[in-house]
């Protein structure tokens, strides 16, 4: 029972934090300096691993799309079912994992790390809120770069799965006929609810990686710890949420 | 030393503090017990006792950063807990270890407070800074970050932090531990001329004698959680009670017969 009540504290803890933090909403135009430099280590420091993991993504989705339909004569359709898993499902499901891994990890230390060498402390006696300086600078640009990386994510992951058809002897599936596939079942409305799903996934991860960090407590020991909860929590709600928004999404 | 302040919309008014039958615990241990103490305004209080006697602890109430188990503290006729209170008092907290901000130069670590509050435009935030820094003799550390700093320059770029944010409420953990004594002496100068220039109230957490007996108007000794003495400093001079008289000057006898053990383990 005290593990119920704990888990409904820490959901009322983060739906607080990120109350508050919406709050400060008017105070951003003059943080644009922290949001410039947040939208650059969520966003473009995570490129490289988006674009790479996606287009390895898709090909692998191709790849065993292309062995398993060839069975149903059903080849033509692969560009159809990369197109809108990775619009739909593991575009979005993907990014929101490595941005768990790679941004929410270390956010939570360096909130963590501020937290248990009074960094936070500081601030608070300066009458500086912590949602105001840390926390809102990190949300706007997970807002702002979420459905970026998403988009980019879809595109590598399509191109990924349209080289290994035209280049794969048993797929073999040229990629005029892959995107014409692609592009004949696909609508926008598909493309948009990954978007949403992207933005959620980010929104939850964020905060939950800044609730995190900044109630850490004790020593040097608890960050580690601290990085793990958030880790393995935010990676738990992606899943979690993910059949809930799609359910949401699919029958709204 | 020139240490000529400017005077902040906030300074003039001053706060005396009330801490009323104040109790901490965390977990099981009691840390705070039945605490009760009046700090009149614009005097400087300096809160002295040995390592784990709830010195600290009894700061962060009156920082508003812990929450009391009961009773409460009360700058002015403020709630010290409640976040507004930062609104209406402005006060400053020197931390024992510094607390600076390791991401931020020794520059914007002081130039933070009046930028996010807006209180002056950047000539006036870098004359503020610059003023602060030349007091502690920092004007070399001024673009380093806080990793290339010893100890005892953080500690002073915390209390220059401290000045930049030109406090009605100035709070000092331990302020000369890690400080060489000449830097010692000049804190000692500092807090007591801050004092004289803007009659802010100053609490001085410190095990510092010399600093204790140097500045402080009143003090008092808190030892396993209660008080134990509160007095001016020449009330402890010549102290009656054994305890606070064994803390001020404890009697070092190299042949204590406890420590025979160690020279049989070096045997």
């Amino acid at each position: 029972m005290s593990h119920f009540t704990a888990i409904i504290g820490h959901i009322g803890g983060v739906v607080l934090l990120f109350g508050r933090t919406l709050r400060f909403l008017g105070t951003l135009p003059r943080q644009r300096a922290r949001f410039v430099e947040q939208c650059y280590l969520i966003g473009y420091t995570s490129l490289p691993i988006v674009t790479i993991l996606s287009f390895f993504i898709g090909s692998v989705l191709a790849l065993q799309s292309g062995y398993s339909m060839e069975n149903f004569g059903a080849k033509q359709f692969i560009g159809t079912l990369v197109g809108l898993t990775m619009a739909r499902e593991l575009g979005p499901v993907m990014v929101a994992i490595l941005i768990a891994g790679r941004v929410g990890s270390a956010i939570t230390a360096e909130l963590a790390s501020m937290k248990v060498y009074q960094e936070i402390d500081a601030l608070t006696t300066m009458n500086i809120p912590p949602e105001r300086m840390l926390v809102l600078p990190r949300i706007a640009a997970i807002i702002f770069m979420m459905p970026v990386l998403a988009i980019i994510a879809n595109l590598c992951g399509w191109y990924g799965g349209a080289l290994i058809c035209e280049y794969t002897s048993s797929i073999s599936v040229d990629s005029e006929a892959y995107f014409t596939a692609l592009k004949a079942y696909m609508k926008s409305q598909d493309i948009v609810d990954g978007l949403i799903k992207a933005e959620v996934f980010g929104v939850v991860i964020i905060t939950v990686c800044c609730y995190i960090g900044l109630n850490t407590r004790g020593g040097p020991r608890e960050i580690g710890g601290s990085v793990t909860k958030a880790v393995v929590t935010s990676l738990i709600l992606i899943l979690v949420l993910d059949y809930f928004v799609t359910k949401a999404l699919l029958f709204s | 030393m020139s240490t000529a302040f400017t005077a902040s919309p906030f300074v003039g008014k001053t706060f005396g503090i009330t801490v009323s039958k104040l109790n901490k615990q965390f977990g099981k241990t009691t840390v705070l017990r039945d605490i009760d103490l009046e700090i009149r305004p614009g005097e400087i209080f300096c809160i002295m006792g040995p390592s784990g006697s709830g010195k600290t602890v009894l700061l962060k109430h009156i920082a508003g950063l812990e929450k009391a188990t009961s009773g409460d503290v009360r700058i002015g006729e403020y709630d010290a807990a409640d976040p507004e209170t930062r609104n209406k008092v402005h006060l400053a907290l020197v931390f024992q270890a510094g607390a600076l901000f390791n991401s931020l130069s020794v520059y914007d670590n002081l130039a933070l407070y009046p930028r996010e509050h807006r209180e002056c435009n950047e000539a006036g935030i870098r004359e503020r800074v610059m003023r602060a820094l030349s007091i502690l003799s920092l004007e070399k550390a001024v673009n380093k970050f806080p990793s290339d700093l010893s100890g005892g320059m953080k500690k002073r770029v915390a209390i220059a932090r401290a000045l930049v944010m030109e406090p009605q409420l100035l709070l000092y953990d331990e302020p000369t531990s890690e400080l060489d004594p000449v830097m010692s002496a000049t804190l000692t100068e500092i807090i007591a001329t801050l004092r004289e220039q803007t009659a802010v109230t100053s609490v001085v957490v410190t095990h510092d004698r010399d600093l204790a007996f140097a500045i402080a108007d009143r003090m008092a000794f808190v030892m396993e959680g209660r008080i134990r003495g509160v007095g001016k400093p020449g009330d402890f001079k010549n102290p009656t009670d054994p305890v606070i008289a064994n803390f001020l000057n404890p009697v070092i006898d190299l042949k204590n017969p406890r420590f025979k053990q160690l020279e049989h383990s070096h045997e």
